[in-house]
């Protein structure tokens, strides 16, 4: 029978990172018009795997099959011409071409005249109308939507020929409604014979597309079953490996104005509205949490509250106070603490240790340096104690922060941030790239900060962390905010509907924010 | 062929590395010297006679590693906070042209505050030399590498036109320098009969303050937290734009110094050649160093006791002595490659 065909085989494939073992004789196989569920908690090793069979990397043992035929390692071309295409979380398109230039870029000789862009054009139109993946060829890159900017590169896979679909997180920016729309493409094209490997952490999109599971838990295959034959609670068991206890919101009665941010507009360099009279009002005992697909302003209002930027007009006040001074350093002195977006660019300085990491902000304080001299011995025992408190594991206050694991960097981060008892606290994706025990263990401190009286603004693109942490949430939207909605109010389906801007006056120039 | 960082580096390696880079160098340039018709072995043996082999030579390796300490110091200072001042020529001819200003009778005061007086001048020009650039960088974001550089020739062309004309010393029978220093501003000699002066002291306490400055004081943590990580620095609330005005007059100061030292030290007097280019060496030094100030020293005796070396090999064997330069640039490459390599693996697949 053609159906059950196997298209893809994966045989005891290894693969180490000097003692970190990333792959470990990993065995499956995909068949033809089937999806398999590629699962795993981040750094289980779904993407050094996919990276093998993609051939980023070479793997120290095991081989792979496509089609019945070897693939030999290490060469991506190879893998392309036996029918293998990837979709990669980040995409791999360059902003300043058009949809058929990008799509065709590297299909043709290096030394050409001349490109054929008509047969090029032709069959692209040929491949869209076929998937129903329909996009303008002749629309520059940087126009696009993020989800169209994915349905470019699943254009671009099939175009070189692709019969095996690799999609590494491509929900992971998409609203609901864009994922649905996704998903029917990905049936169609099941449909027409292609087969897909599908990464997530997203269970509940797991269980809607996938034909089979299977299961990554460092670095090993734990599982591997037929979708029908799963439940929501196995899987998850089998990811995580035990059961993680979830830390449960206490009903907090809101206390006094903490934080009021009053119809701000920021403009960038570019003069680029990049915020629109946002106006935000935070509590004691209040946890805010700020909804939106990546890009819509989340950026510019997290730098706003650190002290990156000045408002444009509009004000904040802090309990009643309008602030003047835009200044890291004021922030932090007023009783903000701040986690970063990003770890490794804004959060930890990668080749300081854990100590000097620690006293970042507060270096020049009259606790850890003397006549402009650090006290070295206060530092380290300070260090001792934050590594002790939040249960910073393999580290000492020497180590270099860059050999952390991502939950050891962001508890460095967390620590310098909350032993300061900071009265509001804005956490930005604080949870972002964490397994679950560590994203539990940020929960567990900020609903601790929350209960000593802070109030804190967490902006995530995980609809569920939201939900499941914060008092009440708002969307962002091309940099406008909505109006915070209690957390008990609101579904996921309203929450997709904001984030894909439904309510918003976009062109609106500055009226307010009609939800 | 891939390259994979190792988790840990072992002791031993660590030591190795830079001696077998130095090896492999000599293995290198022994090709250089035979196609010079010279016997290799016998030249090295001077080459290395040249530069340690005797009092006089270690008394004049060193005397030539002074201002190499110091242009590296200040190499190594900015480049520590990624500020790329390649202008340590220029602010060495600037501390020579401020002791020479001030040092040639302008202002009399007795040794023991007349050395320190001409340091600081010294210094104070060639910081304010380099805090034009770093103003530069900050305010309006000009690359400093540019501007740095083109600064050298500046100044080295304002020395040419003060040495020739209202400056020339009109006891010097038309020669293009200088007046003397004053006896009082003349740094001591530390060995009778040698060059070896004072300077060296200087530089060798330089080195071990900005060792001191460097990791152990909150300006040091935040030159090295800009230089790693400006963004995080930034979002800490580390000043970025102070520390980088700060490490520039750092910078400039201690290059300036080199200055001195050889106008006050090695020559007594200001002419134009008194740098074959120390500022720009002292790049490749503190690059040797791995910008350690404390490397500095050593890198700075090395390349000082390569040139030396090079120079009585040539009269030697007669192998120009531009084998030092050969030398010294293939050190400087092959050392950071082993360096690179006790970091990384290499994987052939």
């Amino acid at each position: 029978m053609t159906d059950t065909e196997t298209v893809l085989r994966v045989q005891g494939i290894t693969k180490n990172f000097g003692d970190l073992v990333a792959n470990d004789a990993i065995s499956f196989s995909l068949k033809k018009g089937k999806v398999l569920s590629l699962l795993g908690e981040n750094g289980a090793g779904k993407t050094t795997l996919m990276n093998i069979i993609f051939g980023h990397y070479t793997a120290d043992g095991g081989h792979i099959e496509v089609f019945g035929k070897k693939l030999n390692a290490s060469n991506p071309a190879e893998a392309i011409a036996l029918g293998v295409g990837m979709v990669h979380q980040h995409f791999t398109l360059a902003d300043n071409l058009t949809v058929l230039e990008n799509v065709i870029l590297g299909t043709e000789p290096l030394w050409k005249w001349v490109q054929d862009k008509a047969a090029g054009r032709a069959r692209l139109k040929e491949l869209s109308g076929e998937f129903g993946l329909h996009v303008d060829p002749d629309a520059d890159i940087k126009s696009l939507t993020v989800g169209e900017k994915q349905r470019v590169e699943i254009l671009k896979a099939l175009y070189r020929g692709a019969k095996i679909l690799i999609l590494d997180e491509p929900t992971a920016v998409l609203t609901p409604q864009e994922t649905d729309q996704l998903f029917g493409t990905l049936r169609d094209m099941l449909a027409r014979g292609l087969s897909v490997i599908f990464i997530s952490h997203k269970l509940g999109e797991v269980m809607a597309i996938a034909d089979d599971i299977a299961v990554l838990r460092h670095g090993k295959l734990v599982a591997n079953f037929p979708v029908a034959e799963a439940s929501r609670e196995i899987i998850a068991e089998k990811m995580v490996g035990e059961a993680v206890p979830q830390p449960r919101r206490q009903i907090m009665e809101a206390g006094e104005e903490l934080l009021s941010v009053e119809d701000v507009s920021v403009k960038d360099e570019n003069g680029q509205q990049i915020l629109k009279n946002v106006s935000l009002h935070l509590h004691r005992h209040q946890i805010i949490g700020i909804a939106g697909v990546s890009g819509n302003g989340q950026k510019p209002l997290s730098d706003l509250v650190s002290g990156m930027c000045r408002p444009g007009s509009g004000q904040l006040n802090l309990s009643g106070e309008a602030i003047t001074v835009f200044d890291p350093k004021e922030m932090v002195a007023k009783g903000i603490g701040r986690v970063p977006e990003d770890r490794h660019v804004q959060g930890v300085v990668g080749d300081f240790s854990v100590e000097e990491n620690m006293i970042l902000e507060t270096y020049a304080s009259a606790r850890f340096s003397k006549f402009g001299w650090l006290r070295k011995k206060e530092v380290t025992d300070y260090a001792y104690s934050l590594i002790k408190a939040f249960d910073i594991r393999g580290a000492g206050p020497e180590t270099i922060v860059r050999g952390l694991s991502g939950g050891n960097m962001q508890k460095v981060i967390l620590s310098r941030v909350l032993e300061n008892s900071p009265q509001i606290i804005l956490a930005n994706q604080p949870t972002r790239g964490l397994d679950v025990g560590a994203a539990t263990f940020v929960h567990e401190q900020l609903f601790k900060a929350r209960k000593e009286g802070a109030g804190i603004i967490l902006i995530s693109e995980d609809l569920e962390e939201l939900l499941a942490v914060a008092d009440s949430v708002a969307v962002m939207y091309h940099g406008q905010i909505s109006p915070q909605m209690p957390v008990e109010s609101v579904t996921l389906q309203q929450l997709g509907l904001l984030m894909s801007g439904e309510g918003f006056s976009v062109h609106s120039k500055g009226q307010d924010h009609a939800a | 062929m891939l390259l994979e960082p190792r988790t840990h580096t072992p002791l031993w390696m660590t030591i190795i590395a830079p001696i077998a880079a130095v090896f492999v160098v000599m293995v290198l340039c022994s090709g250089l010297i035979m196609w010079a018709g010279a016997p290799v072995l016998q030249s090295y043996i001077a080459l290395a006679k040249g530069a340690f082999g005797s009092k006089f030579a270690i008394s004049e390796t060193l005397v030539r590693a002074t201002p190499l300490m110091l242009t590296g110091l200040a190499a190594a200072v900015a480049f520590r906070a990624k500020l790329w001042n390649i202008g340590g020529e220029g602010q060495l001819y600037m501390g020579a042209l401020a002791a020479t200003y001030f040092g040639t009778g302008m202002v009399n005061l007795p040794a023991p505050l007349m050395i320190p007086f001409l340091f600081v001048v010294g210094a104070i020009a060639g910081g304010l030399l380099l805090l034009v650039p770093a103003l530069l960088k900050t305010k309006l974001k000009v690359d400093e590498v540019v501007t740095t550089l083109l600064l050298n020739f500046v100044i080295l062309l304002m020395a040419n036109y003060l040495l020739f004309g209202p400056w020339k010393d009109p006891m010097a029978m038309g020669w293009p320098q200088g007046a003397p220093i004053v006896d009082a501003g003349i740094l001591p000699k530390l060995i009778e009969k040698t060059r070896l002066h004072g300077g060296l002291i200087f530089a060798l306490l330089a080195s071990v303050s900005v060792w001191l400055v460097m990791s152990k004081t909150k300006w040091g943590l935040e030159i090295r937290a800009v230089g790693l990580n400006q963004d995080a620095a930034s979002f800490a609330g580390i000043p970025i734009n102070k520390t980088i005005i700060r490490t520039a007059l750092i910078s400039g100061g201690l290059a300036a110094c080199a200055g001195v030292t050889e106008v006050a030290g090695t020559k007594e007097y200001l002419t134009l050649d008194i740098s074959p280019g120390f500022g720009y060496t002292g790049i490749a030094v503190a690059m040797l160093a791995g910008l350690n100030p404390l490397g500095v020293i050593i890198a700075a005796i090395f390349f000082a006791g390569i040139y030396n070396g090079a120079d009585s090999m040539s009269r030697a064997m007669d192998v120009s002595n531009y084998i030092a330069d050969v030398i010294t640039a293939a050190s400087l490459l092959m050392v950071m490659l082993a360096v690179m390599l006790t970091r990384m693996r290499i994987r052939f697949s």
